[in-house]
């Protein structure tokens, strides 16, 4: 088939301008990735620059088929991995033809929230900590485990070597290096604590390119995990029993809390938080109840508690930070499926615009 | 099977000037594309300035056996994505020895239709939605779907991502990429509604250069499935049941309908095409009834109806076209197996010369 990647990889900069732009958006459920390409005249590195398009909504769940055209608004750039060249990604988002963000539009609102002026002075920074799991294509089973069977119990995976421990290491290090090349800030990559899961971190991102950051690593990650004949799943818990589930720990500090004396700014947040528990656990993913027990390094989902080097606690603070008396901290609620622009913008309206 | 690789892949730049010219018709049937190779002496991209060949027509089912000859006439030039270099791809019609286009030359009589000169002051543009769906080489079964069986139903496919909802994009973005390489118009490509089904749009393309350019990313498309062992079929309606079929859905404008006050264009050209919905239905494609039931986004074929934004209809005008009040509209009711030198001029013809 090297006749098919010699087409794939074809340079078209010798014989054409023409650029490929591939337009990403999120689909009816909230979590499902969609895309479609569109020929360019020339290269484009302004999303303010391309043009707006527009999807069958009937198809994905998100407009009835006598009234389909939702609109895409092209918001993020980032070159194409696979493609290569001068082609792009785009990360939209989604509006009705008269302008109104639809419903699963999450970024519209987040956006207005890191306009805020209180927030923009806050410089508000994010780390994201993306876990995932990948399956066997035909029986949705982790991939490494044996059919009909369970691999020895968790202990040797987290960070392991080996082809009895670490299953599906090309998929994670393409992506490290695919991600890297498309202008994404991911940050490093470990194996997690249960076979077959892994994990990225994306950051430190400001404001709202940090879910478009994430809404990327996503898309690029499934895109490969399609060529390597793998399923990617960010269910928070796939696998019932002494499992460990899958998170996306959201990492955060503001310009006062990396400041001399952040540390007291950080637990005045951590207390707000505490306060609007319930509300933020609702916008923290679904299914997040079957991962949040108080077991497997999460805190039960009805409390809410705060420690320093804590892993059984809602949100954890570094011992780095505890002793510079400043730096960020760590938010461990938030489910694997969890949609970044809500989690980043709610943390930040919290803290930051919120009053008890 | 590198060392055959080397040799597909030899640039003879460096120790020849000739060329290879691959000589493409269409069969038969109407939509079986054949194809031949002659070298000529040095690179050529004026099809004028090529010589006509001839083919056996008894082997194709446009001759007898008595009488077997059958004249190639070359129409228009491409580069060669395959053999790259200077070499060439060559759209061609089909004549008797005496001159006269044979039954299945569909672009003979489009030609005439294009240089009239009515229709050549009103600059017809047209884009062409192309589906197809893609079938496994032995049991002539959907590429993904399991032997014997059938996958989830339809909802994640269209634009999906992943190896449970794109399968085969490496033939589709080869194909993308040789398009463009080749010098076709080609304008974007999106994963289908049915699992197994892909699109791609040509244009905007002028006039009869419509037709060739669809026909030759045809036979593009072709010869990619060929190297991925992989079947291609433009069969409407592929598989019964609740599965979208294939279309090849056509945009159309004219320079009265893209200038200002063009809506009211649009719509008295829909008008005129409503009074010969049986006409044009008739040569819109074989197995179309299989395929326009009234449901899976298609009108059913015995109304003619349009709308704004529906997919439910025959002729759908796009929001934009509606809110500008100049545009193009498109006819969605060609199947995926029309030929397009027979669908562009018709509505050529229709809504520019026939007077109701």
């Amino acid at each position: 088939m090297s006749l098919l990647s010699d087409l794939v990889n074809l340079n078209l900069s010798d014989t054409t301008e023409k650029v490929i732009a591939e337009y990403i958006w999120i689909g009816g459920s909230g979590m499902d990735l969609r895309s479609k390409a569109r020929t360019l005249n020339g290269p484009v590195k302004d999303p303010s620059k391309l043009p707006k398009w527009n999807y069958d909504g009937s198809s994905t769940n998100q407009a009835p088929g006598e009234d389909s055209e939702v609109i895409l608004y092209p918001q993020a750039i980032f070159k194409d991995p696979f493609r290569r060249g001068n082609n792009i990604l785009v990360m939209c988002d989604a509006y009705t033809p008269a302008g109104e963000p639809i419903p699963t539009n999450k970024r519209h609102a987040a956006a207005k929230i890191f306009s805020h002026p209180e927030v923009l002075a806050e410089e508000t920074w994010y780390g994201i900590e993306q876990e995932y799991t990948l399956l066997q294509r035909d029986v949705k089973w982790p991939i490494g485990w044996p059919l009909g069977g369970y691999p020895g119990p968790q202990g040797p995976y987290y960070c392991g070597i080996g082809a009895d421990k670490a299953f599906g290491r090309d998929i994670v290090d393409s992506h490290y290096k695919a991600c890297l090349y498309a202008g994404i800030n991911i940050s490093g990559i470990n194996g997690e604590v249960m076979p077959g899961q892994w994990e990225f971190q994306v950051g430190p991102a400001v404001g709202i390119s940090a879910g478009d950051e994430l809404w990327v690593a996503r898309y690029i990650l499934e895109r490969i995990t399609e060529i390597a004949g793998v399923v990617l799943s960010f269910d928070p818990k796939p696998i019932q029993g002494d499992w460990n589930g899958a998170g996306a720990h959201t990492n955060y500090s503001t310009k006062s809390m990396r400041n001399d004396g952040g540390y007291e700014v950080i637990k005045k947040a951590i207390e707000k938080l505490g306060l609007r528990h319930k509300e933020h656990i609702a916008a923290y993913g679904e299914g997040n109840e079957r991962r949040l027990t108080g077991r497997h390094e999460t805190a039960d989902i009805n409390t809410f508690l705060w420690g320093v080097a804590n892993r059984g606690a809602s949100i954890r603070v570094g011992r780095d930070t505890e002793k510079a008396g400043k730096g960020y901290f760590e938010d461990r609620r938030p489910a694997s499926n969890m949609d970044p622009y809500v989690v980043t913008s709610m943390i930040a309206e919290t803290t930051i615009i919120w009053k008890p």
